[in-house]
């Protein structure tokens, strides 16, 4: 079931352990396996409205396991576009494939130059390692 | 910083990659593969819990009987040799100081299995009281604690049957124990007392008998589906024992400490009952958050085998009726509950 350790090369990462794929105006959002080990088994997805804004740094859903519960952190601001159903019906999906199948929300960017201030998998990679 | 007491199991824990939490001052597995697997096996097979850090209590003495008898609600005369009973202690108040099992020994000896988080306050609370012909001791770190729970539970460990409430001495595989016919998750299954230096080995043969070995994590979701409550979160000393439903551990005749309040709330009727909920809205109610017509949420959690929002929360007695619907305010939003008659969880009606 839960997927093994990763932090795939083509994606943008927020250090809240939130990561981005960035396709032009848009990007597909979701958590890390990181965020997903931490939580374990997800039972519950909060998600936002479509339509909805999002701003960067701040929470717009939450997730949460039988035991905690986390604000999910826009690694970028935009509008929802999408939300992914598949989770909101059956969360234990982002454990099983948090970059794939287990995305939250796609959004339209609102300012597509805040994605350089996101780190690479590298640098992500070093900053799970500084927070121990 | 307080160092975190560790149980004899600690190290086992480790190697089974157990993630660990503080927990009434101990370091504790809260789980190992994960919360819901550990639920589940303990609903369909048998799970093993490390519940070591449990206090025990030993009274003794020719006094010891009648001492019990004035401070635990439960009636301790109907107690022999051989036979536990869940009790309570309680303030004048009718509050609760702690709720236990007490195990008769032997005629003028007897065994108290308390909270981890309330033994030095109910060791203070006895040895204050205590007489002069009766004589409290702690005896917790003489002991570990197994807790194996689940319909497979003594078929896995070659156990024969027996009723609910008795112990006797036994062993597992040439482990010996105290085989305690008790448990907090609803399913059959035993607690085995055993001597610190041979709780390892203990845990090790009843692992290799194929039980799963289960986190704190799971033993509060299944202790919650069956409404069992958690001192410290569904009753306190600020709650009296009618309120929250205990009164059929409450023999008042015997005149224990609080009786009379405990009487005076049960003839006008508890203005609060600690009520079992379902969210039938999306959303997992935790403990502390409002409930919108009046009350909090004291237990709450989402439910493995209903895969729900559960929980418990003292409300109006006239909104603690199976059917009502409730509000639970989760960080701001309003989700709809439903009152359930306890438990919220029975393998009958599933």
């Amino acid at each position: 079931m839960a997927a093994a350790e990763s932090y795939p090369e083509d994606l943008r990462y927020h250090p809240e352990h939130d990561w981005a794929r960035v396709d032009g105006g848009e990007a597909t959002l979701g958590i890390t396996w990181f965020a997903q080990d931490a939580l374990g088994e997800l039972v519950h997805f909060e998600a936002p409205e479509e339509g909805a804004t999002l701003t960067k740094d701040q929470a717009y859903a939450e997730v949460e396991s039988v035991k905690a519960v986390s604000d999910v952190i826009a690694p970028l601001s935009g509008e929802v576009l999408e939300v992914n159903r598949a989770v909101a019906d059956a969360p234990e999906t982002v454990n099983d494939d948090p970059y794939g199948e287990g995305w939250l929300v796609r959004v339209r960017l609102t300012d597509p130059a805040e994605g350089d201030a996101l780190m690479d998998a590298e640098a992500y990679k070093q900053h799970l390692a500084e927070q121990g | 910083m307080q160092t975190l007491l560790r149980t004899p199991l600690y190290d086992r824990h480790v190697a089974l990659g157990a993630r660990l939490v503080p927990f009434a001052g101990w370091e504790m597995p809260v789980q190992y593969e994960g919360v819901i697997p550990e639920h589940r096996a303990v609903r369909a097979d048998a799970g093993a819990f490390d519940v070591s850090h449990m206090g025990e209590l030993v009274v003794e003495g020719s006094g010891a009987r009648d001492f019990l008898q004035s401070v635990l609600s439960n009636d301790v005369e109907r107690l022999e040799p051989g036979l536990a009973q869940y009790t309570l202690l309680t303030n004048e108040q009718g509050g609760i100081v702690d709720d236990l099992i007490v195990y008769e020994l032997e005629p003028e000896r007897f065994l108290l299995i308390v909270n981890a988080s309330n033994r030095e306050t109910d060791f203070a609370w006895l040895h204050e009281r205590e007489p002069g012909d009766a004589e409290v001791h702690d005896v917790s770190d003489d002991y570990g604690l197994i807790a194996v729970q689940g319909p497979r539970s003594l078929e896995r460990l070659g156990l024969p049957d027996a009723p609910a409430f008795t112990f006797a001495e036994g062993e597992i595989d040439g482990v010996a124990c105290t085989v305690n016919r008790t448990g907090y998750t609803g399913e059959e299954g035993v607690e085995l007392l055993v001597a610190t230096d041979a709780a390892g080995e203990l845990w090790d043969r009843v692992l290799e008998r194929g039980v799963v070995p289960c986190g704190l994590g799971a033993r509060d979701t299944l202790r919650l589906e069956v409404c069992y409550p958690l001192h410290g979160n569904d009753i306190s000393p600020e709650t009296d024992a009618i309120s929250a439903g205990l009164g059929w551990v409450c023999a008042l005749e015997t005149g224990f400490t609080g009786a009379d309040a405990l009487e005076r709330i049960k003839e006008a009727g508890p203005e609060q009952k600690l009520s079992a909920f379902v969210m039938e809205d999306p959303g997992i109610p935790r403990q502390g958050m409002p409930i919108v017509e009046g009350g909090e949420v004291t237990s709450g959690s989402h439910s493995p085998m209903l895969e729900r929002g559960i929980g418990l929360g003292y409300v109006r007695a006239e909104l603690a009726q199976p059917e009502t619907e409730l509000t639970i305010d989760v960080r701001g939003r309003n989700r709809r509950a439903r009152v359930v008659k306890k438990p919220i969880y029975s393998r009958e009606e599933s």
